[in-house]
């Protein structure tokens, strides 16, 4: 059980990140901030399952956000390096400024 | 205390052994071999390897495996053949397209080879941990693939959009999985459907409602669901062709796996009117605004990408049909979403075949007016395209015909008639952007800019186009073996 702190308290700061993450994604234009605003919204989801984890004493929850983690990190690290290639052709972090591929 | 060992049962897993094997084997040759196109034609033969235990696999009945954690059922194992029938045909595109583009490298055939175990991993999994690293397993490995190609601002772009609203769209999948799993205390999609048959008073849980909810939204992103469809045709359309036809079945398949697993199992008794609501509600609109885009398209690449949503829409059809009033009706419903699934792997890849064999020709590009006279330039190839856009249209006697019949008699079925009905007038929709193409091919001859030199038909891609468009006539002829082999398709 989590001591005095309620678990609705819990779930609530955690959809209150998740929105402003999921927010971020559809406002904002800089590739890197979307991709912050990304694992905002992982880091949530990770939130979510220790707290979970922690009410009913379960511990698949707490696995879970390992694998979060990991895949999280690789994620990071594919999508980062997707952007410096497209910085080769054009120097840019918007991606308003992507727009070849329309239609 | 002795250690207590558990009894692993590698066997269920031996196809995704030996394709997460061969990848770690193509890998190794890169570093040995300076002629890459050995390394194609290596993960070609070690597919044909990974598709020899599918077989026995076949005939035996379920074993879960690790723990629970998978499960080696005829499901799965269908899937598996469907994955790599996919993964095979197109590493025979990539030898040809890369090859003429310059990009002959051995990475590619290394990430389509591990993108393909984790699409193996998705049909095979029971627990939501699992589900979650197959898709991620699929998905990292597509980003690169789409943004494979180095020279082009078009790739590249196509693979940063892929990868962020992926990932976006992982995360909603996540999110959805927590909300699950604080509902019910477990990630195993069997626990889940047990504990809601168990403990009936909790069937209304909003928390598990939402949780599904979210999940649905994630798997709709995978499969290119409207309204969550924007990347599809940036992606497709940017990534290099051989690319774009393995992405465009495979992890649409993949996706489809999963989801019908888990609402299936965990979700076939609880909440069955709401999916089966918002699965319908997300085919209409799917299948509509997918033919009515495509409609407008002058590029035959992203004209395939919007009608790849159309068929996704088809395919929700099927899920909608699966809570039907009985046994037979639910495993007609997931055959019939098989075979479409395997039809749809003969005659798009095939069709993205042909598209990719005439874009390394100087001039000709992926634009509809550049495939004006290829009747008289390129006879075959002009009537293997035929085929296959008759068969995307679902035209009787090719395969694709026989796809859309399962799925929409499963929807009647299902006492869903009206779904069934939409499908129908979208196939007739689909059917002016199909045979557009045919017409631009057949019946203007008499445009005289078009480059007129022959087109070169090299081996691996030839193969690949004899290969589909044989399968996409012959079963369309005889779907028997191939209705049969997806009855196998049981939940274990």
């Amino acid at each position: 059980m989590i001591g005095a702190v309620p678990l609705s308290y819990y779930l609530l700061l955690s959809a209150i990140l998740f929105t402003i993450g999921a927010g971020g994604v559809l406002i904002r234009r800089n590739a890197i901030i979307i991709l912050m605003c990304v694992e905002m919204m992982m880091n949530a989801v990770n939130l979510t399952f220790v707290a979970f984890s922690s009410y009913l004493d379960s511990a698949t929850g707490q696995i879970f956000v390992f694998m979060v983690m990991v895949v999280a990190a690789v994620e990071v690290a594919v999508g980062l390096a997707l952007l410096v290639e497209l910085n080769r052709h054009k120097e840019a972090v918007n991606i308003d400024e992507f727009n070849s591929l329309k239609g | 205390m002795p250690i207590e060992f558990p009894v692993l049962n590698f066997f269920a897993l031996s196809p995704i052994i030996v394709v997460i094997v061969l990848a770690l084997v193509v890998m190794f040759m890169d570093m040995l071999s300076s002629d890459k196109t050995v390394l194609g034609y290596l993960t070609v033969f070690g597919l044909f390897g990974a598709l020899m235990p599918c077989v026995p696999l076949l005939n035996q009945t379920k074993a879960p495996t690790f723990q629970n954690m998978v499960v080696s059922d005829g499901y799965a194992v269908v899937f598996y053949i469907i994955f790599i029938v996919t993964a095979l045909l197109s590493s025979l595109i990539a030898l040809t397209y890369l090859e003429n583009r310059g990009m002959q490298q051995g990475e590619y055939y290394i990430l389509i080879l591990l993108s393909t175990s984790g699409m193996m991993l998705m049909a095979a999994s029971t627990d939501l941990i699992v589900t979650f690293l197959g898709l991620e397993i699929m998905s990292i490995a597509l980003y690169v693939l789409a943004g494979f190609n180095r020279r082009s601002i078009s790739s590249g772009e196509a693979g940063l959009k892929y990868f962020l609203l992926g990932a976006f769209a992982s995360a909603f999948f996540l999110y959805g999985v927590a909300f699950i799993y604080g509902a019910t205390g477990s990630t195993n999609i069997h626990e889940i459907g047990g504990w809601f048959s168990t403990n009936e008073i909790y069937q209304s849980n909003p928390i598990a409602l939402v949780g599904l909810a979210l999940l649905i939204i994630g798997f709709a992103f995978k499969v290119a669901a409207v309204p969550f469809h924007w990347w599809t045709p940036d992606v497709y359309h940017g990534a290099p062709t051989s690319a774009t036809a393995f992405m465009a079945v495979g992890a649409k398949a993949a996706g489809f796996a999963a989801l019908v697993r888990i609402l299936a199992i965990s979700f076939g008794g609880v909440f069955t009117v709401q999916w089966q609501i918002a699965i319908s509600l997300l085919a209409v609109i799917t299948m509509t605004s997918g033919n009515i885009a495509a409609l407008a398209q002058k590029d035959v690449k992203r004209m395939l990408a919007y009608s790849s949503i159309a068929h996704a829409g088809y395919l929700l059809v099927g899920v909608a049909a699966l809570p039907a009033s009985n046994e037979l009706y639910r495993v007609q419903a997931v055959s019939g979403l098989l075979f479409y699934l395997m039809s749809y792997a003969f005659m798009n890849i095939g069709a993205f075949a042909v598209v990719a064999l005439l874009e390394k020709q100087g001039k000709i590009g992926t634009k509809l007016s550049d495939y004006t006279t290829l009747s008289t330039r390129q006879p075959f190839v002009a009537f293997v395209m035929l085929l296959f856009m008759f068969s995307l249209t679902g035209i009787p006697p090719f395969i694709g015909f026989w796809g859309k019949w399962y799925i929409f008699w499963a929807a009647v079925d299902a006492n869903l008639g009206w779904l069934a009905a939409i499908g129908m007038i979208n196939s007739a929709i689909s059917a002016f952007y199909y045979l557009s193409v045919v017409v631009q091919m057949y019946m203007h001859t008499e445009q005289a800019d078009v480059e007129t030199t022959p087109i070169a038909l090299p081996a691996p891609i030839a193969i690949a186009v004899t290969v589909t468009a044989m399968f996409t006539l012959l079963f369309g002829l005889w779907p028997t073996p191939l209705i049969n082999l997806m009855s196998l398709a049981v939940f274990g």
